[in-house]
Formats: structure tokens, C-alpha cells, sequence
């Protein structure tokens, strides 16, 4: 950005997504980012790519594995303004998955426009 | 330019602490400003003080202290992250009422509205690890 000061000026945020939910600890650490985030009135996008569309996915039950089942809060992201979510589509036809497996409304793009999309930020932060 | 670091892998296990380092060392020698220097996930195991690597080896901990104390730094370990993996400040310590704070110099421990910051306020966050 050129502004000499961040004050006041609003950046572009993308969150991207790349892992599956409960493998490792990134999705939910990555959550934790985006809702303090949200605090912040930035222009707030999150993207779910390669395993990371599995993050979405309705339905899933935590209890065999002992961990917190995070999955509803991606459904509280709307309450927090971040409604931007985008999902790559070559990585839900890879893993046999439509929209309606999902647990938000999500904007599904090609790789291709997720590129542009990310093109477009300031600030990538990527997990 | 004014650049934020975040370091997302801890010690030795992966190399993005080594990089993160070297990025910064070189980014300093350029003449760069570094806003802030943020660990998160298991980055946040670069503030340990009581990491005992061989002698032989780099001390990645001891590293970025040194490094912190040359150039005043602001090298910011995540609450939440910290507190999940054992690491704590003495008030945090007392706090969570444990017997023990391992924080290695130049480290403080903070909330992650300090990586939000560092984004906004830098000219790039440049990431490492994850």
C-alpha cells in the first residue's frame, strides 16, 4: 500500500485454508485467526483449498477422536462480517463434493480465479 | 520497507524458523524495518529459554534473542498457541497457577490482534512454515 499510515485505510485479508480439519491443529488455529481478525474492519476473505475443503464438510463427528468439534463455528463467521468464502472447485470435484455437503454458503471458484483472487490482496496469511 | 515476520513451525523439526531468521538478519542488513516478528502454532517453541541444543549446532532460540537485543525487536509469541504448548511468562504463570515461566529474553507474549496489527501497519507480512 502507499498510504505512509495503515490508520484508517482498510487492507485486503485472505485466509487461506489448505488442511483437513483435525489432522493437525492449523484449521483451528487458523479459525482463532480469522475471528480476531474480524475485530479488526479489514476486508476479510477466506479460501479453502486442496484438503482444506474438508474443513467444511457438514456432518462430521469428533467424539472417537476426542477433539472439539469446531465445525459450527465456521457457521458463525457470517456473524462476525466474514461472508467472503471462496472454495476451489477442481479441489471439491477431486474429493467428490458438491456444495450441498457444505456446512456455509461458499462461493466455489476454479484455481484459475482463486489466483486472481489472491492476486487482488494485501495480506495473505496461509495455513 | 516495513515488513512483518510470522513464524509458523518451531525449532529445528522444520527449517522455517532458520529461514524466518536469516530473512530477517538479511532484510535488517539491507536496511529494512522489521514492524514485528510473530510466532504462532508451534513457532511459538522458538521462546523457550530452556531448549539445550548440542553445541555443535545453531542456537535457534539463544539466535533470535541476540537478535532481538541488537536491534530492538519485537518478537511476539501467540496467548493462545503459548499457552497450549507449555510456554508462559511469569504472569502468566501465576496466573494459570503453574511453578514455572520459560520465556527466553527479548520474547513477550501477546494476543494475536498483534499479527493483525502487523498486517495492517507493514508494507508485507511475509510468512514462514505451515
Amino acid at each position: 500500500m502507499d498510504e505512509e499510515n495503515g490508520e484508517g485505510v482498510a487492507k485486503k485479508f485472505l485466509y487461506v485454508n489448505r488442511k483437513a480439519p483435525y489432522g493437525t491443529i492449523y484449521a483451528l488455529e487458523s479459525l482463532e485467526v480469522v475471528l480476531i481478525g474480524a475485530a479488526f474492519d479489514q476486508e476479510v476473505s477466506v479460501a479453502f483449498l486442496g484438503d482444506g475443503v474438508y474443513q467444511l464438510v457438514k456432518g462430521g463427528d469428533t467424539k472417537g477422536v476426542e477433539m472439539k468439534n469446531f465445525s459450527p463455528s465456521y457457521g458463525a463467521l457470517d456473524d462476525y462480517d466474514v461472508n467472503q468464502l471462496y472454495v476451489e472447485q477442481e479441489a471439491m470435484q477431486a474429493r467428490g463434493l458438491v456444495e450441498a455437503d457444505l456446512v456455509v454458503n461458499v462461493e466455489v471458484v476454479s484455481a484459475e480465479r482463486m489466483a486472481e483472487i489472491m492476486e487482488s490482496q494485501d495480506v495473505i496469511l496461509s495455513f | 520497507m516495513k515488513l512483518g515476520i510470522l513464524v509458523n513451525e518451531g525449532p529445528y523439526t522444520h527449517q522455517a524458523s532458520d529461514t524466518a531468521y536469516q530473512f530477517t538478519k538479511a532484510a535488517l542488513a539491507k536496511g529494512h524495518e522489521i514492524y514485528r516478528v510473530f510466532f504462532y502454532h508451534d513457532g511459538v517453541n522458538n521462546g523457550t529459554r530452556l531448549t539445550v541444543p548440542p553445541q555443535d549446532d545453531r542456537n535457534i532460540v539463544k539466535r533470535w534473542s541476540e537478535l532481538a537485543a541488537q536491534h530492538q525487536l519485537d518478537l511476539v509469541l501467540c496467548v493462545a498457541a503459548a499457552q497450549r504448548r507449555g510456554l508462559l511468562d511469569a504472569s502468566e504463570a501465576k496466573r494459570n497457577g503453574k511453578d514455572a515461566d520459560n520465556i527466553a529474553p527479548g520474547f513477550r507474549i501477546s494476543g494475536l490482534g498483534q499479527l493483525i496489527e502487523a498486517g495492517i501497519q507493514a508494507d508485507r507480512l511475509v510468512v514462514f512454515g505451515g
